[in-house]
């Protein structure tokens, strides 16, 4: 026992002498986070849109008004013309330009109706498609303002739209449990196998063979302090969403920690299966990105949505832990469901450690080869 | 005398290539036995296997009484192991580093300290360093002071003196010499051929094939020519003239001078006029005595012809 907790102790000491492992386990998570958090956002706040107004009266004025007050839009460029539509979409500045057509107020209130035309900068269709969305439904609101005013009130059919558990479709909600998930398979994974892997390298582990320390004290005493410091991570995120975007947990937050814990312990068992087929870091370096980092961003449900994959890659998601936790934890953290409906995952990631430690543990050679 | 190391007909393939042909060769009790061969004639193999870190694939080996293959869980306790690499935690402390070995091997520094003091000692001024910030030759006495902390029956060293300055090599065989009195068997590699002598025996090694295994003063003896010792300012002029010399059998550089034989070990002294002509002054001759390269040489010579 004090064998290994030498070791143990051993292991401490490196990842606190060097800065580019602490950087990478406390910089890098936290870095993550306020990134996508801020940056990534697929909100839509004070997007610039300039207006073609060809009738100048009282009815496009409010409309304009109406959607600059918005909150989501901002006043850009007033056009004169439409040669100038172009030019104001060209600059980048613009995302959408707004034309109301001549005599706009006197048709819409002699005729019943006018025309308005939005024009979006389609080289940003994720943009384009927001902003439409956005400034359809202000016309739309403005238009049943209007018919609740007049007389004429023709009978119309109001879908009310909710959105359960993320009432307000924030980005973040998506994004801290995907953050989470990458995470952690990038910190266990990446850097079990570096420390292991680096050993091998610098020729230690030559003479930790021929000590009497048995090959699970080796493996545990890797392992341990990185899950250690792992599950501070975990910590550190949940906090940084709940205090810089109000991201609660509605969940219980013993069942999320412990699924952590079992999500961690199996991303440290797959980065020492990593070590154990890796002579090199280099090698570790690239199995761990190229093999698990890359597909675990893509097929993994956290950007691109399984259902809508080819079924091939679909196949290929199901043999990705990540997938499996990302479920967990939205469910959990999001819609606060209890264990009973994430027991099935649960049981998948139990069985992922399990294979991981057990290959691990076979592949581990108590020899040079 | 009790055998510490026992190994016949040890094989050991990579592959193709055949590391250790049949290597047969006992280590007795208490003494400093050196192999000494050039680079790749498999002596970091044969450290391995003694080791237990490889497995051989023909032969027996018995490392203090116990097989290699069965009884390396206990021998692995038992054994000091200093590999080509200085094994050390670059970025743990001198100190961190003595202590994490100590306790992996379930001692403590201070349970023996007494006997690793003697080399300790030169490097414990500098015990808060970083082991990466070393010299080379404090490096290699930190190492070999991790390779003895718990108290190992066999110490094994892989040429613990390559990169590390003449000083300290010097410094580092008087610390072997004394770690007898505490009942160590070492087994030691070198491609050094001065540090041959310094041994109580020493097995030449080539190819993966043991030439010899002999006291250095005997394999010394056993070179069986006549041996001279030629010197001109112009060494490699001079090594060239040799070789083309129709009465002279081998030419080897040795220092500042070229130790050559004669066919039938006669002397002649038309050799004289020989290098005169051949544009080379100043030359003096005489006879000396072989060294162990010079035996090395020979041996290999004729084991290769």
């Amino acid at each position: 026992m004090k064998r290994f907790l030498g070791f143990v102790k051993k292991e401490f000491l490196h990842i606190f002498r060097d800065v580019r492992t602490m950087i990478i386990l406390f910089g890098i998570p936290a870095a993550q986070i306020l990134l996508f958090g801020f940056v990534v956002s697929t909100d839509l706040k004070n997007a610039q849109v300039a207006f073609l107004d060809l009738s100048r009266d009282e009815m496009t004025q409010k409309i304009s008004d109406k959607i600059c007050s918005s909150g989501f839009f901002r006043r850009g460029e007033t056009l004169l013309n439409f040669d100038d539509v172009d030019k104001a979409l060209r600059g980048n500045k613009i995302k959408a330009v707004i034309v109301f057509e001549k005599n706009f107020g006197r048709k819409l209130i002699s005729e019943g109706e006018a025309d308005i035309s939005i024009i979006a900068d389609g080289s940003e269709p994720n943009m384009a498609t927001l902003t439409t969305n956005y400034l359809t439904a202000i016309i739309a609101d403005f238009n049943r303002e209007l018919a609740g005013t007049s007389a004429a009130a023709t009978m119309l059919i109001q879908p009310e739209v909710r959105m359960f558990y993320n009432p307000s479709l924030k980005g973040q909600f998506m994004f801290v449990p995907g953050v989470i998930t990458l995470i952690m398979i990038l910190i266990c994974a990446l850097m079990t196998s570096i420390t292991i892997t680096r050993e091998k390298e610098f020729g230690t582990m030559e003479v930790l063979l021929v000590s009497p320390l048995k090959p699970i004290q080796i493996i545990l005493g890797k392992v341990i302090p990185y899950f250690m410091l792992s599950f501070v991570d975990v910590i550190m995120i949940l906090l940084l969403s709940w205090l810089v975007f109000g991201l609660p947990v509605k969940g219980s937050l013993i069942l999320l920690l412990a699924e952590s814990m079992l999500y961690i312990l199996m991303s440290l068992s797959i980065g020492i299966l990593i070590s154990t087929v890796s002579s090199n870091m280099q090698q570790a370096i690239l199995i761990s990105l190229v093999g698990m980092m890359l597909p675990s961003v893509l097929l993994s449900g956290f950007i691109f949505p399984i259902e809508n994959m080819p079924e091939v890659y679909g196949w290929i998601s199901a043999i990705l832990p990540p997938r499996y936790f990302i479920v967990i934890i939205k469910n959990i953290m999001i819609k606060g469901t209890g264990f009973l409906f994430v027991w099935k995952e649960t049981l998948i990631l139990m069985v992922f450690t399990a294979v991981a430690i057990g290959l691990s543990i076979k592949n581990f050679k108590i020899r040079l080869q | 005398m009790k055998k510490v190391v026992e190994s016949s007909g040890l094989c050991k393939r990579f592959g193709g290539t055949e590391a250790l042909k049949s290597i047969s060769f006992g280590v007795n009790e208490n003494e400093i036995f050196g192999f000494i061969g050039p680079d790749g004639a498999g002596k970091t193999t044969l450290f391995r296997i003694i080791t237990t870190l490889l497995l051989p694939d023909e032969g027996e080996l018995k490392v203090l009484g116990l097989d290699c293959k069965t009884g390396f869980k206990e021998l692995r306790r038992n054994i000091g192991y200093m590999p080509g690499r200085f094994s050390l935690y670059q970025d743990l402390s001198v100190e961190e580093n003595l202590s994490f070995y100590a306790t992996v091997f379930g001692t403590t520094v201070k349970e023996n300290y007494d006997l690793i003091s003697d080399i300790y000692s030169h490097i414990e001024p500098f015990k808060k360093r970083l082991a990466g910030k070393l010299s080379g030759g404090m490096k290699q006495k930190l190492a070999l002071s991790c390779a003895l902390i718990h108290k190992p029956a066999l110490l094994v060293l892989d040429e613990p003196t390559t990169g590390v300055d003449a000083v300290s090599r010097s410094e580092f065989w008087e610390m072997l010499r004394k770690l007898r009195h505490h009942n160590i068997t070492i087994i030691v590699s070198t491609p050094y051929m001065d540090e041959a002598m310094r041994c109580d025996r020493v097995a030449l090694i080539q190819e993966g094939q043991i030439l010899s295994v002999d006291r250095p003063e005997t394999i010394r003896d056993g070179f069986s020519r006549k041996l001279f010792s030629i010197k001109a300012p112009e060494k490699h002029k001079l090594i060239n003239a040799l070789r083309s010399c129709p009465g002279i059998s081998s030419v080897y550089p040795f220092g500042d001078s070229v130790h050559v034989t004669f066919k039938d070990d006669n002397f002649d002294n038309a050799i004289y006029e020989y290098l005169e002509n051949s544009g080379i002054s100043d030359v003096s001759i005489s006879e000396t005595r072989a060294g162990i390269e010079d035996r090395f040489l020979e041996l290999m010579g004729t084991h290769l012809h």
